[in-house]
């Protein structure tokens, strides 16, 4: 990073109890639909670059749209879920700006009628998350964000600048275009400015994508992997100085990529525009961009503010006229909410709102809620999903549900750990080897043969062996230390290569020793 | 047998399904032709006599075979070049297209060679059908098979002049703003410009999308009316075609009869600007439909004045769209790649060498009537008017069963007589555009020739939408009693080649 760009910044605190931060967001969000929004191409991630393409989402010339239905109807569920007005009437628009990885220069998208107007998503802050920013707990804890629309567009490609030192274009020796993900269904929704935030703006704008996210998963409109750029954002900030009762400049920060990420340039551009109205200087109004590793944010390109669109009605496609009747059916189809149900679930369980966080904030609701259908305990399913599995999905960096396992496949495992049939310690092997691909968990304890090996007449051998081998811990075990037997469990426990139950082991131990 | 490049599209037809002839030797006859005179009329950029030879003997197979043959099977046909064809080049007359194979058929390249149409080649073209000569094309211009110093109209020129001077007997081109009734009209074809949305736009290389209609180019109306039912019809491909049933052209084309027909004169179409034997003849073909049985009467459509220039506005607009995808990074002309240059300097010198000026012309008029702050006085104000011409038709096909004009205010002009007044080039499109706006049926039928300089003048007939069947009617009639009085077809009288 150039020393030039490196800002002053303000306390935090400080800053807030000074001046009132306003925030905006748009969330761009690729649908899952099998194919593109105008074309017959596969819409799923990846592929071999240039694989999913055709003359349509190529934008050869002569090539023509058709609007994909599914498409349309997800956007109009993603509307209905957030309270908006769904459009009688609307039209696609065409966005010209010249740039590689758009097949046609212009981008199919939606302008001044877009399909869904006007609602809100009703939001409740992480108290953790929330005690951060406010530590005395005076603000609110929910919110209700407006929503001012949700439209249609579609995707472009994807440049990969060669060469250089950024990754960006400028400095790059040359740059390769993957026209994949050119016209993949991308659902845009823009919130009205948030007021009455105070100190929470980052809590709030966490807990509204957090919000969101969980909401389109429900939907079952996307899969959400913000990882994988299915889920985009931009996050407008500004101040304004404590009852004034006006707006501030506000800044654009382009393609904030994870929850963290988000909280963090809100916090950082309150810290930044309050140090620069401190100074008496004013806000420019900007795209910024958002740096992952540092957590700051820089000037984009100022020639980004004054392009001029040029949007107007595409004439290629008629206007989108959505039946009442299949807007109502698409409305009494919708499922249960995630806010309902997690409301619903806390309640049905038995915990509290903390707990409940730490289950939704490790992406495990729905899989200990399953794993709770196939016969575990609440206690059980959390505590494998929760500490276990969450850990080894840490280690290989992917999200819990993509875990090659089940949960049928945990409540398996809880059902034998229960009978007594394997310990914890075997439990976690079984996990290992289902993880690993070895099968069912049944499959897995015959293959690794890790039965608890319950037979005292077996494990009688074994701590014989133990007490034999080590006189001198025998010694201070018959002279009043019984702590010293730990030393003898973790023989047998070697011994038995794990397989054995350690109390009884221990039961077997003390028993023989005072018994003499 | 006439000399088999003579014979109208119905005449082969009926001669390859009855085995009179082949269609191979129907094809060896045009491209015989087409290399005996193209050299004068420069009507094709591409010939493909492999690709049309493989054709006539798949339809000769097939007749063979005892297979039902199609309307027009083995009939050859010229393409303009701004449909896509995967075996052959497709350069919409542009240097920047210069070289690029497609690798897919438009629709209409399928249906046509799905009905055993012979495509012989591409024809010329103003550069992405911008222009009403052809001398826009990048590789050069076409004659007027009537007087090879004149130009044949555009911007489907090649076309109507392959039309005119035998060099096939039918022709496709695309109208825009008049881009095959025009051409049609002073090459002294049939030139139709069909319902838009009758005739699929996929694979057709847009200039305005909301405008561009294809139809077909023909030397008698019921040639047109053939070609018409074969390439129409609904296409899930285009989501702007309509699906409904294509009007029955061919039955009006046979029925020929305009008795207790209403007929509407537009009058803003007959006063100044017009050269006085257009409006003579224009006057003739009115009083030989009154002869005919038509009631006549003056129908006036206050808005169509204002057609021109809301054209102006509308169809550059969307062409600085639709044109932004020539950038160099896909496909096409690339220019300035030579390591030095950026991708958006090699865009812009690209774009600066491989666009002729009128092209350039009306992506600057486009992008400026987009442009912020200027939108509503510009575009918005031309979709307002657009929106009145509607109305005018309306309100005028609430009375009359068509309209009529004259297709073009003069007959052919001579070539480079107006490329450097882009307005009196403009102007060639007056009558035709309003019929592009609204989006209704219209067809320019020969009505004689102005006797000042000999040459062809065009009646034009405006329909309803998807009242195309009523336009046939009217043309066929006409032609046929002009046959009959004349004695001869009018084309006949074309001393181009002679």
């Amino acid at each position: 990073m150039p020393a030039t760009t490196a800002a002053r910044l303000a306390a935090y605190d400080d800053a807030v109890t000074r001046y009132e931060p306003l925030i905006g967001l748009e969330t761009h969000v690729e649908l899952g639909t099998r194919t593109k929004l105008f074309c017959g191409c596969p819409a799923t991630f990846g592929g071999d670059p240039n694989t999913h393409v055709c003359p349509v989402c190529l934008g050869l010339p002569g090539s023509l749209p058709v609007p994909n239905r599914a498409a349309i109807e997800y956007t109009i569920r993603i509307g209905l879920a957030l309270n908006c007005s769904i459009a009688e009437w609307c039209r696609f628009a065409r966005k010209n700006y010249f740039y590689p990885d758009m097949p046609k220069n212009f981008q199919i998208s939606q302008y001044d009628e877009p399909l869904c107007t006007d609602g809100w998503l009703g939001v409740t802050l992480d108290e953790a998350e929330a005690a951060r920013y406010d530590p005395d707990g005076t603000g609110p804890r929910t919110f209700r964000v407006g929503i001012e629309r949700v439209h249609l567009e579609e995707d472009t490609g994807k440049s990969q600048h060669m060469g250089g030192v950024t990754g960006r274009i400028h400095g790059a020796d040359y740059s390769l275009v993957d026209y994949n993900r050119a016209g993949i269904p991308l659902v845009e929704i823009v919130t009205k400015p948030v007021e009455g935030t105070g100190p929470l703006a980052p809590a709030v704008a966490h807990a509204y994508v957090t919000e969101l996210r969980d909401l389109l998963r429900a939907l079952g409109v996307s899969d959400v992997r913000m990882e994988e750029g299915s889920l985009r954002c931009d996050v407008n900030t500004s101040l304004s100085p404590r009852g004034s009762g006006r707006w501030g400049t506000r800044t654009e920060t382009k393609n904030v990529n994870s929850l963290r990420s988000i909280q963090q340039a809100v916090h950082y551009e309150i810290q930044r525009q309050a140090a620069v109205l401190d100074a008496g200087e004013r806000v420019i109004q900007e795209t910024r961009h958002f740096h992952e590793d540092s957590g700051i944010t820089t000037p984009g390109r100022s020639k980004e503010e004054a392009q001029d669109y040029r949007y107007f009605p595409e004439p290629d496609l008629v206007p989108l006229a959505p039946p009442r009747d299949w807007v109502e059916q698409l409305r009494a189809s919708l499922p249960e909410l995630p806010a309902a149900r997690r409301a619903r679930l806390q309640e049905a369980w038995g915990i509290t709102a903390a707990e409940m966080t730490n289950i939704r904030n490790a992406g495990a609701l729905d899989l200990v809620e399953q794993t709770i259908a196939a016969g575990a305990s609440l206690a059980d399913a959390r505590k494998w999903w929760l500490n276990e599995l969450a850990r080894r999905a840490n280690d290989t960096g992917t999200e819990l549900d993509s875990l090659p396992i089940t949960p049928a496949d945990v409540a398996a495992v809880a059902a034998l750990v229960g009978s007594g049939a394997l310990s914890d310690r075997l439990a976690r092997q079984v996990f290992e080897g289902v993880l690993a691909g070895e099968g069912t968990p049944d499959e897995v304890v015959a293959s690794r043969g890790l039965a608890v090996v319950s037979d005292d007449t077996a494990l009688n051998a074994a701590v014989d062996e133990a007490i034999a081998a080590k006189p001198d811990v025998v010694a201070s075990i018959r002279g009043g230390k019984v702590a010293a037997a730990d030393a003898l469990v973790g023989a047998v426990m070697k011994a038995t290569r794990g397989r054995a139950d350690a109390s009884r082991v221990r039961e077997l131990i003390l028993a023989r020793l005072t018994d003499s | 047998m006439a000399e088999l490049f003579r014979m109208t599209a119905d005449q082969i037809a009926s001669a390859v399904r009855d085995g009179e002839v082949s269609a191979a030797e129907v094809t060896d006859a045009h491209l015989a032709r087409i290399e005996e005179v193209d050299g004068r009329i420069h009507a094709f950029l591409h010939v493909a006599a492999d690709q049309a030879r493989q054709a006539a003997r798949a339809v000769d197979r097939r007749r063979a075979a005892g297979e039902d043959l199609g309307a027009l099977a083995g009939v050859p046909l010229a393409l303009k070049d701004v449909f896509t064809t995967k075996d052959m080049p497709t350069t919409c007359g542009s240097a920047i297209l210069d070289g690029w194979l497609p690798p897919y058929d438009a629709t209409i390249t399928r249906r046509l060679r799905e009905a055993g149409l012979v495509i012989l080649g591409k024809t010329n073209m103003d550069e992405f059908a911008m222009g009403s000569s052809t001398e826009n094309s990048a590789f050069g211009p076409s004659h007027n098979p009537w007087d090879l110093g004149r130009v044949p109209g555009g911007s489907s020129g090649g076309s109507a002049a392959a039309v005119a001077a035998y060099e096939a007997p039918l022709g496709i081109g695309t109208d825009t703003g008049g881009s095959i009734r025009q051409p049609g009209a002073v090459c002294g074809v049939i030139g139709v410009k069909p319902t838009y949305g009758g005739n699929s736009r996929y694979g057709v290389v847009a200039f305005a999308s909301s405008l561009d209609t294809p139809g077909p180019l023909a030397r008698t109306v019921l040639d047109a009316a053939l070609l018409h039912e074969v390439m129409s019809g609904h296409d899930p491909c285009d989501a702007t075609s309509i699906d409904a049933p294509v009007p029955p052209v061919v039955a009006a084309a046979r029925q020929a009869d305009v008795s207790g027909m209403t007929i509407g004169v537009v009058p803003e179409f007959t006063g100044e600007g017009f050269q006085p034997g257009v409006l003579a003849k224009f006057g003739e073909a009115v009083e030989l439909l009154e002869s005919l049985g038509a009631k006549v009467t003056e129908v006036s459509c206050p808005h169509f004045s204002y057609a021109l220039p809301a054209y102006y506005l509308i169809a550059p607009s969307e062409c600085s769209s639709n044109l932004a995808r020539f950038d160099a990074m896909r496909y096409g002309l690339r220019v300035g790649d030579d390591g030095t240059h950026s991708a958006e300097e090699v865009m812009a010198l690209t774009r600066a060498r491989g666009f002729g000026a009128e092209v350039k012309r009306r992506i600057m008029l486009g992008t400026y009537a987009l442009s912020s702050g200027y939108y509503d006085a510009y575009y918005g104000k031309a979709q307002q008017v657009r929106t009145l011409i509607v109305r005018d038709f309306q309100a005028a096909f609430d009375r009359v069963d068509v309209l009529i004009s004259p297709s073009t205010p003069t007959t052919a002009f001579p070539l480079g007589e107006r490329v450097d007044d882009p307005m009196a080039m403009y102007v060639a499109d007056l009558c035709t555009i309003p019929s592009d706006l609204a989006g209704n049926a219209a067809l320019s039928v020969p009505c004689g020739l102005a006797p000042e300089d000999g040459l062809p003048v065009g009646l034009q007939i405006m329909a309803p939408v998807l009242a195309d069947d009523r336009m046939y009617r009217v043309g066929a009639a006409v032609e046929a009693a002009l046959d009959a009085r004349r004695g001869h077809p009018l084309l006949n009288d074309a001393r181009g080649l002679a």
